[in-house]
């Protein structure tokens, strides 16, 4: 059977952590198509646009300019145009009440970047695969939580 | 479901079209098929009050569908990409997803109803598949459904 490349976006003001991102995603297996934006403001310009593809999988800093991850989550599962799109929160902190904070408001899945780049390859590899699993095996993606470090 | 006879490639399409807005998607080719006879079966199996433990499923399956184990295995990650096993056993994680969302039984009743050798093997399993306890995701859940009734 042929599955479709996975969309991607990432939605983070750093420079260094997007072509970590970049280099790390072009490793894992699953075909992907990775698009960028700088700020929160960006991202929901981007989604609103009806000459893209709207991404399968949205990775998102919490820590943007302009407006912050937790205020385009919000956002984002206020609207019925993006019930489909896995959201997984891309940030620095470890902070339990922040992780169940994002999943409370919408979010599938949260990492915690990593400083490491193999381990940001291990951890982004397990996260694009899980979740093409989740979309072509049609489970339920409303329960769809996953928390990785 | 089986056509009566052969149908014109123009006509096959059209039909396609027309389920594919119910979310229907026509599987044709062999392999595909038995995949798909192969996830029914675990889905009956984890809802089964007398669903065997892990080991004893794949001997089930080859006996239910009639064809080897090795089959089945061979065929299931050829179109999906995924063991049999991790099939299994992301299924289970989604029954007891489900179990927990429902609140109608604890930890203790859902490992038992599920076929898990323990609260612990239970626990270990969802754990290593989601990164969260039973629970946490019983809280995140029953805090997120709070939010959206207050909207």
């Amino acid at each position: 059977m042929y599955y479709d490349p996975l969309h991607i976006l990432l939605a983070d003001d750093d420079d260094d952590d997007r072509l970590f991102f970049k280099e790390a995603i072009e490793e894992v297996k699953v075909k992907t198509v990775v698009a960028m934006v700088n700020d929160g403001v960006e991202l929901m310009e981007y989604l609103y646009r009806l000459d893209i593809h709207l991404p399968d999988l949205l990775f998102l800093d919490l820590n943007m300019p302009r407006k912050s991850g937790m205020e385009c989550l919000q956002e984002i599962r206020s609207s019925n145009r993006f019930k489909d799109l896995v959201i997984a929160i891309y940030s620095t902190s470890g902070l339990e009440k922040d992780i169940e904070e994002t999943f409370v408001r919408g979010a599938n899945i949260y990492i915690k970047k990593p400083n490491d780049f193999e381990v940001l390859k291990t951890l982004l590899s397990k996260v694009v695969t899980i979740n093409w699993r989740y979309h072509t095996l049609d489970f339920n993606k409303e329960n769809f939580l996953l928390y990785v470090q | 479901m089986e056509l009566k006879g052969t149908v014109p490639t123009a006509r096959y399409a059209e039909l396609e079209i027309s389920l594919k807005r119910y979310g229907i998607e026509i599987i044709d080719n062999p392999k595909s098929i038995l995949v798909q006879k192969i996830k029914d079966a675990i889905v009956e199996m984890t809802y089964l009050q007398e669903t065997l433990p892990i080991s004893n499923n794949l001997a089930y399956l080859a006996d239910k569908l009639n064809k080897t184990y090795h089959n089945l295995a061979e065929t299931f990650v050829e179109i999906t990409s995924i063991s049999i096993q991790s099939y299994l056993i992301y299924q289970r994680i989604e029954r007891t997803k489900q179990e927990i969302i429902e609140g109608k039984l604890n930890i203790t009743q859902i490992a038992w109803k599920l076929k898990y050798s323990s609260v612990a093997h239970l626990s270990n399993e969802f754990k290593k598949i989601t990164g969260l306890t039973p629970t946490g995701f019983q809280r995140i859940m029953k805090t997120r459904k709070k939010t959206e009734l207050n909207h």
